[in-house]
Order: C-alpha cells, then sequence, then structure tokens
C-alpha cells in the first residue's frame, strides 16, 4: 500500500502551518483581551486563556484522528453525517439551553457544545456528495431543489434556534454553486439586490431617480453594444422626460422633480419593453423588465423600511449605513469596536497594553470582537498581517480545490474557502462599521471549543481529501 | 469544464476585492484618523483630583487661628450598588429614609456609571464608624476632604468663611471644578490664591464601569497637589476676643490699627457669630438663620456702615483750617452756649477760646467759625466747599480705603453737585450746609475710616492703607500697603489739635471714664445724630500720644453720648493693648461695659 504511506507526504503543510499561525495568534489575543493580573500565565485554565489552550489541543488532536481516517470515510458516510446533524439540530431546539437569546447549545455538566457549528461541514460534504454523483445536471429543476434542501434545511433550524448570524453563513454555499456552472446571472442579481437595498436607504430620492435610468443605461451599453440601439434608448428616455415635464406644468407642478423623473424612466421602460416584445429583442426585454423590477425593489425597501421595520432593527441598519449616528445606542458596539482598533495607530499599544479591550469597553472582546484587540495591540501592521494570512489561506483552499481530481473533493474544498471567507468577511467587516452586527466568530481567532473544533474539522477533512487526491475515489 | 475553472478567479477576484476594502477602511481608521485614538483616552482616562490642605492662618502674635480638620464626602457609584441596608446606613449618617432615597436618586440622576457625592463633609467620628461598616455597602466610597476649623469663635469678619464654588466661579478661573471649596469673604477670599495651594492630579486607568484598573503610565503624569502657603494675618487675637467681649450685648464696631504701618489689629462688628457655625454640614441651617437675624450679624459694620462722624470731625475741620490758614494757633471764637447761632453749643466752658480748647470743649460756635472760614476764603462757597472737600477725599473719607477686606463702603461726602440739586447753583452757602462743621448732615464714615483717621492723626499727617495682612509664607504683601499716603496737612498742625484730644481724655468731665493710668491718650468723642432711634456713641483715639501704637475707632449704636459708652470700651481696648491688663482702679468700667446690654435697654431701666 505505497499510497496510503505516502498520505503524510502529500498533505499540503502550508495550509497546516497557516492554519496553525492562525490559531496560535488568536490564543495570544484572547490572553491579551481577557488578561488578569491575578491570573498571569497564559496557561491558567481557570481563564479563557487556559480553557482556549486545552481546546486548541483537542483541536490538533482531532485534526490527527481525521488524516488518519480514510477519505472514502467521508464520500460513504455524508449523509449519515449530515442527517445526523440535522437530527441534533432538531434536538437542540427541543432540549437546548438559551445563551445570549439563541437556543442553540447544549449543556452537559459545565461542558457547553453548539451543534450548529458543525452542521457547516456536515452540509458541504452532503453538497459534495450529491454534486458529485454520477449524471448530476446542476440544471434540472430536481437537482436545484435537492441542493436547496440540502442547503437550507440547517439554516432554517438555525434560524428556529433564533441565531440569525450562524444562519446567514448558507447562503456563502452560492459561490461553491457559481463555481460548479450556476449562470453567473444568479450572482449579478444578488450583488444588484444588496446594493439597491443600500441605494434606496442611503440615497436622496433625487439621487435615486437619477442612478436607476443611468444603471438601465450602463446595463445597455454592456450587454448590447450597437451604438444606434443605444441611441434610441436614450431619446426615449429623454423623450419621456420632456413629456412628463410639460404634463407636469400643465397640471400645475404637482409633482416633484424626482417623481417627474422617475415616472418618465418607468414610462420609458414600458415603452422599451412593449416594443422589444413586438420586435422580438430579446435582451431589450430582459433589461427593461430588470429595470422596472430595480425601480419597484427600491420603492419597496423604502416603504418596507419605514413601515414594517421594528425601530431597532431601523436603528442597527441606520447606524451601519451611516445615515444616523447613536454611539451609546444601536451604535454602541461598533463605536467602541472603531475606538479600540482605530487607537492601535501603525503599530499598536503593543502586547498586553491595549485598554479598550482589556477594560470591557468592547463588548464580547475575546469572541466576536476579537479583531479589536489585534487591532489595538498590534496596529495596522497587525491587523493587515492577519488579513493577508486569512486571504493567502483562502487562495491557496481555492487552488487546492481547483487541483482535485475529484468533483467531491473540489466541490467540498470550494465550500469550506467561502465558509471561511463568509465568517472572516462578516466578523472583521462587523469590527470595523462596514457590515451589521451579526455575531459570529472569526475563525481560529474567537475563543471557544466549538467553533475552534468546527473549523477545525471542517479545514482537515479538505487537507485529508487532498492528500489523497491522487486516488481515485 | 476547462470554462468553469476560469470561475475560480472570479472567486478569487471577489475576496480579493473585499480584503483591499477593508485593508483600506483599516488604514483609514488606524493610520489617518487621529479621532479613535482621543476616544481611545478619554474612554480610559479617570483623572482624580487631589485636594491640597488649605494654608493656615496665625496672628501677628503666631497664635493659630484657622486650620484644616478632616472630613469625608460619602460617594455613590449607582451601577456597583447592591442591596444593601438602608437602616444601618441612615443610622450611621444621622439622615431618614427618605432624604437617602431622594440623595440616590439625585445621584442615579446624574449618571449611573459615575460616582457623585451621596452626603457632604461626614466629620471624622462618623467616618470611622461608617468605615467600619463600608464593606457591606458596595459601590459607595469615600474621599477625604479638608474643612476649616477655628481656633477661637472670634475674628469671623475678618476671617471670612470657606464655602463650595458658583458657576460663576468656575467660569471666571478654570481652576475650579464642581464641589470645589474657595473663600467667599475675607482674608480667606483675599488670599484665595495663597492659601487655596496647588490641585494635584492621579490619571487611573479606569474599565467601562469606571472601575480603577490601575495607574495611567506608572504614575507618570501624577501631579501631586501643593498644600497652601501659611498667612500671617495683622490681627491681635487677645485683643480681638477682648473688643468682641466688650461688644457683646451691644450694637456697634471697633477698629483697632497700628498707624506705623496701618495693620489692622482689631476689627469687630456687633453682634457677630463664631466662624465655626459656618463649616461642615450644620453650614446651611446656620447659614439661614443668621441671614434671617435682625440684627444681622452677617453685616460687616467696620467695613460697611456709614455712620455720621459727629463731633470727631471737628479734629478734621480744625486741621484744614489751619493748614488753609483761615485760623491760626491765636484765632478765638466766642461761645454763646445755647443762645448760640447758627449752631448752638450745649457745653459749658469759657469763651472765647482757641483751637486747643474747641477740641478739648468741642464747642460747636468755634468750630462753625472755622468751618465758615474754610468755605469762604476764595470768596465763592462752592470753590470754597471744593476746597474743604478735597481734604476730607485725602483723609480717606467718602472713597474706598483700598483694604485688604474686599468688601468695603466708600462713606459719603456729597459732591457740589449734591447740594446744586437740592438748593440750585450758587444758591447755598455756608450757612446751608453749617452741619458739616461738627460731622453732622449728609456725612457718612465707616468705623474703618474713622479708625485710619485716628491713625492719620496719630501719624501726624499720614496713613498706610488699612490691611488684615503682615505675612504671607511664599509669598509677598501688596506694594499699596508700604506706601505712605500724606494727607497734606503740615506736621506742626497737629500739636495743638491733638493737644485739645489730649485734654479730652484726661481733663473733662467724662475723663473718670477713659483716663488710662500712666498712659497718655488722645482721644475725640462724639455723639450722632441718626434717624434711626437714640444718638450713636463715638469715640476714636490713639495711644500713646508721642508714640503712638494703635489708633481705634468704636461705634456703639443707639446708646448716646460718645464719652460714656464708646470712650470707655475704646480706653479698655487701648489699655489692654499697651499694658496687657486693665488697672485695679478702672475694674469698675471694665464690669460696667461688659455688663451693660444695650441691645435690652428695658432691663437695665
Amino acid at each position: 500500500m505505497p499510497r496510503r504511506n505516502s498520505v503524510w507526504a502529500n498533505i499540503d503543510w502550508l495550509t497546516v502551518l497557516f492554519y496553525l499561525i492562525l490559531v496560535f495568534l488568536g490564543w495570544l489575543n484572547i490572553y491579551s483581551s481577557v488578561y488578569n493580573d491575578e491570573y498571569q500565565s497564559i496557561m491558567d485554565v481557570s481563564q479563557r486563556y487556559g480553557k482556549q489552550m486545552i481546546w486548541i489541543g483537542a483541536a490538533l488532536l482531532v485534526a490527527f484522528i481525521i488524516l488518519l481516517i480514510e477519505t472514502s470515510f467521508y464520500v460513504f458516510f455524508s449523509y449519515f453525517i449530515y442527517l445526523f446533524m440535522i437530527a441534533l439540530l432538531v434536538l437542540v431546539l427541543l432540549f437546548g439551553t438559551e445563551i445570549n437569546g439563541a437556543r442553540s447549545w447544549f449543556t452537559i455538566g459545565s461542558f457547553s457544545f453548539q451543534p450548529s457549528e458543525f452542521t457547516k461541514f456536515a452540509t458541504a460534504l452532503a453538497l459534495a456528495k450529491y454534486m458529485s454523483s454520477f449524471d448530476f445536471k446542476l440544471e434540472r429543476f430536481k437537482s436545484l431543489s435537492v441542493i436547496g434542501l440540502i442547503i437550507f434545511a440547517p439554516a432554517a433550524f438555525i434560524l428556529l434556534q433564533n441565531d440569525t448570524g450562524s444562519a446567514l453563513v448558507y447562503f456563502a454555499f452560492v459561490l461553491v454553486l457559481y463555481r460548479e456552472g450556476l449562470s453567473g446571472i444568479v450572482l449579478f442579481f444578488a450583488l444588484l439586490v444588496a446594493l439597491l437595498f443600500v441605494f434606496s436607504l442611503v440615497l436622496s430620492n433625487i439621487a435615486m431617480a437619477l442612478l436607476l435610468p443611468a444603471l438601465a443605461m450602463l446595463t445597455f451599453l454592456a450587454f448590447n453594444p450597437k451604438i444606434k440601439h443605444f441611441l434610441h434608448m436614450v431619446f426615449l428616455f429623454a423623450g419621456s422626460f420632456i413629456v412628463l415635464f410639460f404634463l407636469n406644468f400643465i397640471i400645475k407642478e404637482a409633482l416633484s422633480l424626482p417623481e417627474v423623473l422617475m415616472y418618465g424612466s418607468v414610462l420609458s421602460a414600458v415603452i422599451a419593453l412593449v416594443y422589444s416584445l413586438i420586435k422580438r429583442w430579446k435582451n431589450y426585454a430582459t433589461i427593461a423588465l430588470v429595470f422596472l423590477g430595480a425601480v419597484l425593489f427600491s420603492i419597496s425597501i423604502d416603504y418596507t423600511f419605514n413601515n414594517y421595520l421594528e425601530p431597532y432593527h431601523q436603528s442597527r441598519i441606520n447606524e451601519l449605513l451611516g445615515i444616523e449616528s447613536d454611539p451609546l445606542g444601536a451604535g454602541y458596539n461598533v463605536n467602541q469596536s472603531k475606538i479600540a482598533i482605530g487607537s492601535g495607530g501603525v503599530w499598536g499599544k503593543g502586547f498586553l497594553n491595549g485598554t479598550q479591550t482589556k477594560f470591557d469597553f468592547v463588548p464580547e472582546q475575546d469572541t466576536d470582537f476579537i479583531f479589536c484587540t489585534v487591532g489595538e495591540e498590534w496596529g495596522f501592521a497587525g491587523t493587515s498581517t492577519v488579513i493577508i494570512l486569512f486571504i493567502a489561506l483562502f487562495i491557496r483552499l481555492i487552488m487546492l480545490a481547483e487541483r482535485q481530481r475529484s468533483r467531491f473533493s473540489r466541490i467540498y474544498g470550494y465550500s469550506v474557502a467561502v465558509i471561511l471567507f463568509f465568517h472572516f468577511m462578516v466578523n472583521v467587516g462587523m469590527t470595523i462599521g462596514v457590515m451589521p452586527v451579526i455575531g459570529i466568530p472569526l475563525p481560529f481567532f474567537s475563543y471557544g471549543g466549538s467553533s475552534l473544533w468546527s473549523f477545525t474539522i471542517l479545514l482537515f477533512i479538505f487537507i485529508r481529501l487532498d492528500a489523497s487526491r491522487l486516488e481515485q475515489l | 469544464m476547462n470554462g468553469l475553472s476560469k470561475r475560480s478567479y472570479v472567486i478569487i477576484a471577489i475576496f480579493a476585492v473585499i480584503v483591499l476594502v477593508y485593508l483600506v477602511k483599516l488604514f483609514r481608521l488606524q493610520v489617518l484618523d487621529s479621532n479613535y485614538k482621543l476616544s481611545a483616552t478619554r474612554n480610559v482616562l479617570r483623572e482624580v483630583v487631589q485636594y491640597p490642605a488649605r494654608g493656615l492662618v496665625y496672628d501677628r502674635n503666631g497664635e493659630l487661628l484657622v486650620y484644616n480638620k478632616a472630613a469625608y464626602d460619602l460617594l455613590i457609584t449607582p451601577r456597583e450598588v447592591s442591596e444593601f441596608d438602608t437602616t444601618l446606613l441612615c443610622s450611621i449618617l444621622e439622615i431618614t429614609k427618605e432624604d437617602l432615597e431622594e440623595r440616590i436618586n439625585k445621584a442615579k440622576n446624574y449618571s449611573t456609571y459615575k460616582s457623585s457625592i451621596l452626603v457632604k463633609q461626614i466629620p471624622p467620628e462618623t467616618y470611622a464608624l461608617l468605615q467600619e461598616k463600608l464593606y457591606k455597602f458596595s459601590g459607595f466610597h469615600t474621599q477625604s476632604r479638608t474643612l476649616r476649623e477655628y481656633a477661637y469663635p472670634a475674628a469671623a469678619h475678618v476671617l471670612g468663611y470657606v464655602g463650595e464654588v458658583t458657576q460663576g466661579d468656575i467660569n471666571d478661573d478654570n481652576y475650579y471644578g464642581m464641589g470645589d471649596y474657595i473663600g467667599v469673604s475675607g482674608i480667606e477670599n483675599s488670599y484665595e490664591e495663597n492659601l487655596r495651594g496647588t490641585k494635584g492630579i492621579k490619571k487611573y486607568l479606569v474599565d467601562v464601569h469606571n472601575r480603577i484598573k490601575g495607574s495611567y503610565l506608572g504614575g507618570r503624569e501624577n501631579v501631586p497637589a501643593e498644600i497652601g502657603s501659611n498667612i500671617t494675618s495683622s490681627l491681635d487675637i487677645e485683643l480681638q476676643l477682648y473688643a468682641e467681649k466688650l461688644m457683646e450685648n451691644k450694637k456697634g464696631s471697633v477698629v483697632a490699627i497700628e498707624p506705623a504701618t496701618g495693620e489692622i489689629l482689631t476689627l469687630a462688628s456687633a453682634p457677630s457669630y463664631n466662624p465655626s457655625m459656618l463649616v461642615g454640614r450644620v453650614r446651611g441651617k446656620n447659614y439661614a438663620s443668621l441671614i434671617a437675624d435682625t440684627l444681622r450679624p452677617f453685616f460687616n459694620r467696620a467695613l460697611l456702615a456709614k455712620y455720621p462722624p459727629g463731633s470727631t470731625f471737628k479734629v478734621l475741620n480744625a486741621l484744614v483750617a489751619l493748614q488753609e490758614e483761615t485760623i491760626n494757633t491765636n484765632t478765638r471764637f466766642s461761645c454763646s452756649g445755647p443762645a448760640s447761632l447758627p449752631i448752638r453749643c450745649t457745653h459749658n466752658h469759657v469763651t472765647p477760646l482757641n483751637v486747643v480748647w474747641a477740641i478739648k470743649e468741642s464747642c460747636n460756635p468755634f468750630l462753625w467759625n472755622t468751618f465758615k472760614s474754610i468755605i469762604n476764603k476764595p470768596g465763592i462757597a462752592d470753590e470754597g466747599y471744593n476746597l474743604w472737600r478735597n481734604h476730607v477725599l485725602q483723609f480717606g473719607m467718602g472713597r474706598k480705603l483700598e483694604t485688604d477686606l474686599t468688601i468695603e463702603n466708600k462713606g459719603f461726602v456729597p459732591e457740589e453737585s449734591y447740594y446744586n440739586r437740592f438748593y440750585g447753583e450758587h444758591r447755598w452757602n455756608a450757612l446751608t450746609v453749617r452741619s458739616l462743621a461738627i460731622g453732622q448732615g449728609e456725612l457718612g464714615v465707616t468705623p474703618l475710616q474713622l479708625a485710619n483717621y485716628a491713625a492719620i492723626v496719630a501719624n501726624r499727617g499720614y496713613y498706610h492703607s488699612p490691611h488684615a495682612i503682615k505675612n504671607i509664607v511664599d509669598g509677598t504683601i501688596d506694594e499699596r500697603f508700604k506706601i505712605k499716603n500724606y494727607v497734606g496737612i503740615d506736621t506742626a498742625h497737629f500739636k495743638p489739635v491733638i493737644k485739645g484730644m489730649q485734654m479730652v481724655v484726661e481733663e473733662t468731665n467724662a475723663s473718670v471714664f477713659m483716663r488710662i493710668p500712666e498712659i497718655s491718650m488722645c482721644g475725640k468723642t462724639g455723639t450722632a445724630e441718626n434717624p434711626h432711634g437714640e444718638d450713636h456713641s463715638i469715640f476714636m483715639a490713639f495711644a500713646p500720644k508721642d508714640d503712638p501704637q494703635i489708633a481705634i475707632s468704636v461705634y456703639v449704636e443707639n446708646s448716646g453720648y460718645g464719652a460714656v459708652w464708646a470712650a470707655p470700651i475704646a480706653s479698655l481696648l487701648v489699655e489692654k493693648y499697651l499694658t496687657d491688663s486693665i488697672a485695679d482702679s478702672r475694674k469698675w468700667v471694665e464690669t460696667r461695659m461688659l455688663e451693660a446690654d444695650l441691645l435690652n435697654p428695658k432691663k437695665s431701666d
């Protein structure tokens, strides 16, 4: 069995190194953020840093065991693991303990365990298994339905646990599907929806009324580079604006300027739609439809925001988008987090010298806001180093995924990369005030056994798969 | 498949864009924007003020007058308070439960995180009890402050008192912060900058709950408090105590000055109060009752009350006439006794008489003629009046003496325009304002001005602005107190006047009340008519005649003749100051003065 012996030789030690560095830095920063003069030893197990050391030790053991197990085990047992985890999610809903408002923990003695952390790798396994099955075609309705079920079943249960942050992670799988052939239009729409959502809340009506037609024009140009057709469209829009201005003058300026622009563009979009349908210019019709949808969407966002959202949510969103600022209310966490990071300067205040994080100005400073400690004590030098380490790991993971021969390994590899990236993006973004405050951990950094182990398992299964990439699965 | 693998670049690009955005954001946050660094310092830094002890105050002989005692403020940090035994706390602090709840609510309204003062100025005995039980009350802590303590229950009006700063004080001087103490009146106020010392600062790191976590930068930026400078007042506390004792049950005031220096030896305003009444937690209550007292113990008569100088003013008029050469030592005017015009004379004496005898006998007609001669000297009444008035102003009347006791009434010497308003321009003359000849009429003089006037006569022509300071440790006394202010009367002119004043004390019917064995005192009595009832008894004097050590003025309100009350009191004080005792032959005078209760005259009837 020469190949089995070569498992250790085929392990991607670079990834393992990244992992070890990140875990070690995480431990140091946990030590620093909860540092206590009375318990100076980083190994003092009565303190969180001591406990984290135990979790790290256990995680390394888990990683070692994972590497020992045959790859066929993961392929063969994917569905079983997935169903087992779903069952745990159901059980935790029934018998779990509530911590911080989320019923997502099993408590046995002093030991707490969060099953939703582990459903991530299980979902990745199940998805990889399903999508690598013989004769799988992504375009089929049935395939898409099953994929949707695999991804959103755990997300739904986690939402029921009232743990929105962890549920959102499952959206990351869209990128995996994209890699496996999902139309780019889906990504484009996702992006458009996100942008419109933000813009319709942030921008004034007049800016919005100018932005939307401009977007429509640009899409025309991008999808249909025939200048003649593009000019038709420009004339159409201009014509309807002039007509509406004139009409508005007749009805004694009952409409405001944004309304005139908005109705004008809707009018021209409708004309364009009808015209292109008659002429069977499919592209024009699609673009006109997208435009109409965009207008409707932004209006409905505004309306929903003002009429259906709780003031609490409104203020969170307003805070995030910079529409209003209340450093003592909804923005407290983010404001304190930014102060901590911002006060670090270029080189930071030095190890154990942080004041904002250590003295509890920043909430959750050793779990969700651990990045603040990095920012405060190690400065921009530290934050950029950590970020570069992460992005290096992500790119390495994608390179590893791309070199897989088996679809299973590749899909699983991409899942690992995008799940880790999503955590990274939301967590770091939250601490610097560009993402909403969604409580999800920073992989390998944040304090906590469940999250560390789940990320370790997630990553090392892929390292194990990669080590056997030359085998036939 | 190959086509799809290109999508890995799209995904990497998405990752890269987001990471780039984050790096730019972090660069702005950490490197470009300095606001966050300031906010961070504000977050964690707590500056705790270290209050210095105030400087001590001594009297001229080195007796300690004012010192400090410890007091403690109880502070509360509402957020850290857990359930506690309210009954126990109330009984220690001797306050009611409702009061305690009200105070706690007030503190909560201020801030739940920051500590604020719950009970001020707890005396050390209570503090000892409290400290023992403080462990039972989480969220409460104490801070030490110093309060004033007075060695003698006297000199309240000179020493002044210390109180909490007002918003105005804080606006005027950024040295002060909320809850700081400041000298409100008297020496405490005048020498505030010497006495207060310099506040220190200790910088601590605090956590989000405002709990102290350690010192900032290892205490390198701490500034220790500097104790205030000690000062020596010019008061003679023995004399002050004696003056206040003599003035008990009387209204009025005593001011004694050392002529050679202008140092105030004694300044008493009766009725007075014990300065300790305005210290500590009893202060508010006492303050209100002092303010409400109809005898106005809070009113510093020595500096603020305007009285007519009465006959004491005759000395001044005689000096001015001698200087202006409208009379000389040989000038005699006759006196027709009660039949005299325009001012009658009730003093039965020889006639005609010269200036020496006129002072001795306090002859009204003589002084009327003298006054008339000054006013009529230039030929026009208002010019003559201004000539006279300028002399009076030079004697420190009708204007402030620029003492160091901050509050001061400038008295009243009418301007020419004052009479013009009443009588019309050029429609008045010496006769119209004849009351001024004998120190009556519109004239208003404070007891301090009168004492200063006595000092001028004692010095034969000059004075130092009266002041209550003798020495400041690490400080200098204002130059203005060292200047000799000459009043523009030649020294020679004082001789006959002083002779007359000596005869007042030694050779009149009333001498029996005021003559001091073996000391030649020169004085002048006054009896001022006033609209408030019986005449004020007035006396001014200095002694010894040839080497004056003390100049004194005494006012006893609504008590009658100057020779009966003010003069004996002044003579007792002079005797006490110069000989440290009262001669046996004069014990009866002392007893009479001490026992007199002029506030309740019916009893003595």
